[in-house]
């Protein structure tokens, strides 16, 4: 077992690489992806390997990667392409959720789209706007997607390999502030879990924190914090945002009888109100506290120097915890 | 195909305007069969480029059945969404020529990106001619197979399938089937509307910078729904391609010689690994954008009565006729065809039964959903508390 301490981005870098040793269909387009690696490097040195077909540094236009690799994967490719952050997507919206999730649908299961969007999201890097937001509900909300995120290296180098192999068009969300953090990842060994599975990130009786891309860091330091003065916490990471894989949730919330969910995007209509409303739905005589949702505010993403007062953290995690358990 | 060749006696269209009362637009069109019947030999562009077409009698023959065809099996559709049979059409009247002329130029191994109303270069295809009905009926969302067809899904939102087209012609490069006289070639589809949106103009850009085997069709009908063409572009559409990089060329696109010839010449060109063209075919909806507006209240009739004495197969009538290549008991059998294949495809229509609710939840993803499974498990499960009820 060849098991290496990667960091997030590096995990992906080697994701991206074995997608591409094993399919020649595969290929990586975007902006940048090429002769720069990416602006955050997590395609380098594939070009180099792989060649200008198969790495394709793309024209400055997010509608036209998203179209064009409508195109190729008509053709017999399995696209991913790189949006170079969360808030370029847009100018590509109308291929994704108009074309890329409905053409599966549209003709009556006779065209598949295998394409992967690759989409580095969410803040605290310090960036200017348009470089630090949580797009997701967007996209969770539209049928024919399926919208991923991970949040650590191990699940970083499964998942993204799961995408590319994966029929269905997929959304993948990369948690950028967490690109740089270790972790151990093994690189021979195929993942067992399957692309749609949650899974319980730490145990813990005393209430559900629900969390997903880079707030799954951040809750499981606060579930630490937590257990410094004897509450356990349980903490689940989603990993897969549409379709949701809940049933571990319920599970848990019928252990704890306290949910509270945690996510950077603005919490009107995010996924934060879906959750609460299944956990209402599944588990009304479990609950001993409204399931609470600890969320960025709903305004634009804020400036560098007060975004670590928009995003949750720790304090604010342990807050919405102290809230439940005094209900 | 004589694209290329020099053509003895071919005078190069003017640079401006030709002569009061010529039938041409500013600028000029490449044009082998004028609207009174009368061939002409070639045409050479300023570009140098010389188009022609050498077709036997039959050839002659049977674009015109093509366009008697078409022109029928349209009726038909907007016959019977008056009817209330379809919830709405996108006529082809008027843009026969268009059609049936680039839809001939295709090889079999060509591959198509259509709008909402290719229904003629469908038919050219060898596509059964009802496939586009159960989108316009309502009892699917027009899935036909398009790889097996080489002629996409129809796509409603605006100038989105130019790109899927570039994409596809990059993945032809990239599987080695260009750079010979067998090569594949991608053609897409789309109105002088189409030119404003962005995603056009970014296919373009993909096209010219990847060389991308492709031919731009667009079918300048004068109108994007109410808006005039003025309210698109302030220079003729095939102009714009030279900002890209690559040729335009403009064309008569009542005239289904021209279509054929210059169509072909670009496929052709994009075949051989020498890149994409625009060929803007200037012609005229005769009818609404859809069976849902009303154009008397946005153009004048003078207008469309000027564009009537134009008509793709009245001309290319007269030229038969007077070339003798045609006599009434062939047009009355070309009538007769057409019709007999239209009231077949009425039959056939009506006869199109309503899906299943159920089906509803079918095909969202390749990989199945759990959330969408169990909301199918729900549904059916509703719906059978009904079955033997009094509800």
């Amino acid at each position: 077992m060849m098991t290496e301490t990667l960091t997030l981005g590096k995990a992906l870098n080697h994701g991206l690489r074995r997608a591409l040793e094993n399919d020649p269909k595969v290929v990586i387009m975007g902006e940048d992806v090429g002769k720069l690696g990416g602006v955050f490097r997590i395609t380098d040195g594939l070009q180099k390997d792989f060649g200008e077909d198969r790495v394709i540094d793309t024209p400055l236009a997010e509608a036209g990667i998203i179209g064009t690799a409508v195109g190729l994967a008509i053709r017999g490719y399995r696209p991913v392409c790189e949006i170079q952050f969360d808030g370029f997507v847009f100018p590509a919206y109308n291929q994704i959720v108009a074309q890329v999730a409905k053409m599966y649908y549209r003709s009556l299961g006779n065209v598949r789209l295998p394409i992967v969007i690759r989409i580095p999201y969410g803040g605290g890097i310090g960036a200017v706007e348009h470089h630090s937001e949580s797009p997701e509900a967007y996209f969770a909300h539209t049928p024919g997607l399926k919208v991923v995120t991970c949040s650590n290296p191990a699940d970083a180098y499964a998942m993204i390999q799961q995408s590319i192999n994966s029929d269905d068009p997929i959304v993948f969300f990369e948690p950028k502030r967490r690109y740089w953090e270790k972790g151990a990842v093994d690189l021979d060994t195929p993942s067992t879990f399957p692309l749609h599975a949650s899974r319980v990130a730490r145990e813990g009786s005393d209430a559900t924190v629900i969390a997903y891309g880079p707030m799954v860091r951040t809750a499981l330091d606060a579930a630490q914090a937590a257990a410094e003065d004897g509450r356990t916490l349980e903490v689940i990471d989603l990993r897969t945002l549409s379709p949701l894989d809940l049933g571990p949730v319920y599970d848990s919330v019928r252990k704890t009888g306290r949910a509270v969910v945690v996510h950077e995007a603005p919490g009107n209509l995010g996924l934060g109100a879906e959750i609460a409303a299944r956990i209402t739905e599944e588990c009304f005589y479990s609950l001993e506290a409204p399931v609470l949702r600890v969320t960025g505010f709903d305004v634009p993403y804020p400036s560098a120097r007060v975004e670590e007062e928009y995003l949750p953290d720790l304090d604010r995690v342990l807050d919405a915890i102290d809230r439940s358990l005094g209900w | 195909m004589a694209n290329g060749e020099s053509e003895v006696g071919a005078a190069p269209l003017p640079a401006e305007d030709r002569s009061p009362g010529s039938d041409a637009p500013a600028g000029g069109f490449v044009q082998l069969l004028t609207p009174g019947g009368e061939r002409i030999d070639s045409v050479t562009t300023a570009d140098g480029v010389t188009y022609s077409v050498d077709f036997t009698d039959d050839e002659y023959r049977e674009l015109y059945r093509d366009l008697v065809t078409v022109r029928r099996l349209d009726a038909e559709a907007t016959a019977l969404q008056r009817q209330g049979e379809l919830g709405i059409w996108a006529s082809l009247l008027g843009q026969e020529a268009a059609q049936v002329g680039s839809g001939r130029a295709l090889r079999p191994q060509d591959m198509a990106f259509p709008t909402y109303r290719e229904h003629g270069v469908l038919y050219t295809r060898g596509i059964d001619p009802i496939m586009p009905f159960g989108l316009f009926r309502g009892v699917d969302q027009g899935g036909w197979d398009a790889n097996k067809y080489k002629f996409n899904g129809y796509t409603i939102v605006i100038g989105s399938q130019t790109l899927h087209a570039t994409g596809y012609a990059m993945g032809v490069t990239m599987d080695g089937k260009t750079g010979t006289p067998d090569g594949e070639a991608v053609i897409a589809y789309f109105g002088d509307g189409a030119t404003s949106q962005g995603e056009v103009n970014e296919a373009f850009v993909w096209a010219g910078v990847f060389n991308a085997p492709m031919v731009f069709f667009c079918q300048n009908n004068q109108y994007a729904i109410s808006e005039p063409l003025e309210r698109q572009t302030r220079i003729p559409l095939y102009r714009r391609s030279a900002g890209f990089g690559f040729p335009g060329v403009r064309i008569d696109g009542n005239d289904v010689l021209a279509s054929y010839a210059v169509t072909r010449a670009a496929l052709d060109n994009a075949r051989n690994g020498q890149g994409p063209t625009l060929i803007e075919a200037y012609t005229y909806r005769m009818g609404a954008h859809t069976s849902s507006d009303d154009p008397t209240r946005y153009r004048i009739a003078s207008e469309v009565e000027s564009w009537k004495a134009k008509d793709p197969i009245s001309r290319l009538k007269a030229f038969l006729t007077k070339q003798q290549l045609a006599d009434d008991s062939f047009f009355g059998e070309v009538d007769d065809t057409a019709r007999t294949l239209a009231l077949d495809l009425r039959e056939r229509v009506l006869a199109m039964p309503d899906p299943q609710p159920v089906s509803m939840f079918d095909h969202v993803y390749p990989t199945g959903s759990p959330e969408v499974d169990a909301q199918r498990e729900q549904f059916a499960a509703y719906q059978a508390s009904f079955e033997g009820s009094d509800h």
